[in-house]
């Protein structure tokens, strides 16, 4: 547990986000965050975000599935157990399309899951702190993570002035950890 | 500052003056709420029909399948015929979230939800009829390739019903973790709006703990994209696979190259027809009128019309193909299933599937809710028979004639039948109670450029000439650099 302070701001439209994201990045707070509702196209590019590589751990899971399918069933027909249908060749390569297919896309549709629950550190019992009620409702909320040297007057103060409707410190677990939703946390109570 | 445009010749996805709050409240408001009597009388229904389906699969399997009606003329009755007919109907839920989403159709919005949800409980549906075909289902694992002590002795590869288990059970999964992963934003906005401890706890560990950072949500985009991607073709070669089944066997009225297509067709008219009867009463029942609007029931109607239309030509195409092949077999194939003792099956499945939907031509007709509800059911009707006409009336008259015969379900066959729909509105019932029956977070994704008082707003915009429209676009974009510009 990291317990960290915390600058945080609500916007209610996005059409006011998006200049308070740019003013937020250029006046040196450090920006920790910040949460939608929906997908926001644009303010990943806006905060600077580089774009994800999980497509192409996709295509990578897709190619294992490939292979395992070819693999596995060219070793059966082809040594393990060898068959004799009909006279036809052993390694009937365009009888395992539909199965090579399907485990190919099962692998990928299936690794990418797992790996977009990693990245995103997100699984059943993990708990995140939750800066504001309505942060999956209508408010977009950026929180900025503040040290001990910065005055809370004046953040609060810039917060306001990019258009902000609610604005507050808190003192919250910076990262995940396991735990039940409806159980309150100890560091909450700094909060009150 | 971004002009949120869309022409006023598209129709609003979202009826009514909604703002980002207001979606959130009317979709999830019927799950915290007390479910209404009608909901209770419904699945108390649907628990007895699943109660009555568990008692016919289970006599089944005591005495064996001798209970049922299927032969050795006839090998495959209601059980295969159910199967294929409930494929097709999961077709629907995949096809509108991936293949949709893929050509950026901005109305699926408001039904991928419930279409996917419909599109697994049909899946789990359809698995039911070839396991407890085999017999002896104790051994059904046998059909994975699983070590065993026998050689070890592997599955057929090369056959169809094997492709069929592949086929199937990726589908499945695919579907649910497409279904699941848009679920998570909304289940953490349940749990983050949440009044009940007990709520805050189920949501908070089916929401993952999500919170929704702008990286998520990049991550979650991403994902979206690729799993349509892989679920377009993976739609396709459920049904092609499933009609393999079929068109690769040496059977007169089975053995046709045209099968893959026009099952694919058959799938998604049946799916589609499925999605209207389910909509047009959870969007009564839980007030959703204004998301899934006369539009939306229109949009599918379209589809349904065309894919009807593709299916007809499909049958057409069959008997002009079965005379042309100047094959006895072929020919006689035919000429039994319209004028052979089944030839009633042949009749139902042409008046349903071909016939009336062609109705939906009128535009009063598609934008008509009660005809929309009728005609669905029709249509599924008549699929059912489509599919119990290429089963039955292919087999019952085989190459002896000593060996021809009549099929008839018994009690076990239909109850196992009816203990589907049990077991498929258990789970609707369920969904519609615990879940948000709409994408939420997609909704609102769309709200400002589709939602009635949007684009209401831009009315004005509408009587500007193009030039002076695009000028106006143009100088939004200006300030917007020079915004960017001051701040450096």
């Amino acid at each position: 547990m990291a317990i960290k302070k915390f600058a945080v701001a609500a916007y209610d439209d996005e059409a006011v986000l998006f200049p308070a994201v740019s003013k937020v990045r250029h006046s040196g707070y450090k920006l920790h965050d910040i949460y939608t509702p929906f997908a926001v196209h644009g303010l990943d590019v806006a905060m600077g975000h580089k774009d994800t590589d999980l497509h192409i751990a996709g295509f990578i899971y897709g190619m294992c599935g490939t292979s395992t399918a070819v693999g596995f069933i060219s070793w059966i027909y082809c040594s393990d157990w060898l068959q004799n249908y009909g006279g036809k060749p052993h390694f009937a390569l365009p009888a395992w399309i539909p199965v090579t297919f399907e485990l190919t896309v099962l692998f990928a549709a299936v690794g990418m899951v797992l790996t977009f629950c990693y990245l995103n550190q997100i699984m059943p019992g993990v708990k995140k702190h939750v800066f504001h009620p309505r942060q999956s409702d209508d408010m977009f909320v950026v929180a900025l993570e503040l040290n001990d040297h910065v005055s809370e007057q004046e953040v609060i103060k810039f917060l306001q002035s990019t258009g902000a409707k609610e604005t507050s410190i808190q003192k919250a677990e910076a990262s995940w950890w396991y735990g039940r939703w409806d159980k309150k946390e100890e560091y909450e109570a700094l909060n009150a | 500052m971004h002009i949120k445009y869309e022409s006023f010749v598209r129709e609003p996805l979202v009826d009514g003056n909604k703002d980002y709050h207001q979606v959130s409240e009317d979709i999830i408001s019927p799950i915290e709420r007390k479910p209404g009597r009608m909901w209770y009388v419904g699945f108390f229904f649907a628990l007895c029909l699943l109660a009555f389906g568990i008692f016919s699969v289970s006599w089944s399997v005591y005495w064996g399948l001798g209970t049922w009606g299927v032969n050795r003329t006839i090998g495959w009755g209601w059980d295969i015929t159910n199967f294929v007919w409930w494929v097709g109907i999961g077709h629907a839920g995949t096809l509108i979230s991936a293949i949709l989403l893929l050509f950026r159709q901005g109305w699926r919005t408001g039904v991928n939800r419930a279409a996917e949800a419909m599109t697994i409980f049909a899946v789990m549906c359809a698995g039911q009829f070839p396991i407890w075909h085999m017999g002896r289902v104790w051994d059904a694992m046998w059909v994975l390739p699983l070590p065993n002590s026998r050689g070890p002795l592997w599955p057929n590869f090369d056959s169809p019903l094997l492709w069929d288990v592949f086929a199937i059970s990726t589908y499945f999964t695919v579907s649910l973790l497409f279904w699941y992963s848009g679920l998570i934003p909304d289940f953490a906005l349940i749990r983050d709006r949440a009044k009940t401890n007990f709520r805050k706890m189920m949501y908070g560990l089916t929401s993952f703990g999500w919170t929704g950072t702008a990286k998520n949500w990049q991550r979650h985009e991403a994902l979206s994209l690729v799993l349509a991607g892989l679920s377009t073709p993976l739609v396709l070669s459920v049904h092609t696979i499933v009609s393999f089944d079929f068109a690769t066997s040496v059977i007169p009225g089975w053995h046709t190259t045209i099968f893959p297509p026009y099952f694919v067709a058959g799938a998604v008219f049946s799916g589609f027809a499925m999605v209207n009867t389910l909509l047009v009463i959870t969007r009564k029942i839980l007030h959703l009128e204004e998301y899934i609007t006369i539009g939306h029931l229109e949009a599918m109607n379209k589809v349904i019309v065309l894919t009807g239309s593709i299916v007809g030509i499909a049958y057409l195409t069959e008997l002009f193909i079965s005379w042309y092949s100047q094959s006895w077999g072929e020919m006689a194939a035919f000429q039994w299933r319209i004028l052979g003792p089944y030839w009633w099956s042949y009749w139902a499945m042409m008046t349903c599937n071909v016939v009336s939907p062609q109705l939906f031509w009128v535009k009063k007709l598609r934008r008509n809710i009660p005809f929309t509800f009728v005609m669905s059911i029709v249509v599924n009707i008549g699929m059912w028979f489509e599919r119990f006409v290429i089963i039955v009336t292919s087999t019952y008259r085989d190459w002896v004639p000593g060996s021809w015969a009549y099929y008839s379900p018994t009690w076990p066959e239909v109850g196992f039948y009816l203990g589907t729909f049990g077991l498929f509105f258990t789970c609707y019932f369920l969904f519609a109670k615990y879940f948000p029956v709409i994408a939420v977070a997609e909704i609102k994704f769309v709200l400002k450029t589709s939602g009635d008082n949007y684009k209401r707003a831009m009315a004005p915009l509408e009587e500007k000439t193009g030039e002076a429209f695009v000028e106006l676009v143009n100088s939004h974009h200006h300030e917007d650099e020079h915004a960017a510009v001051a701040h450096h």
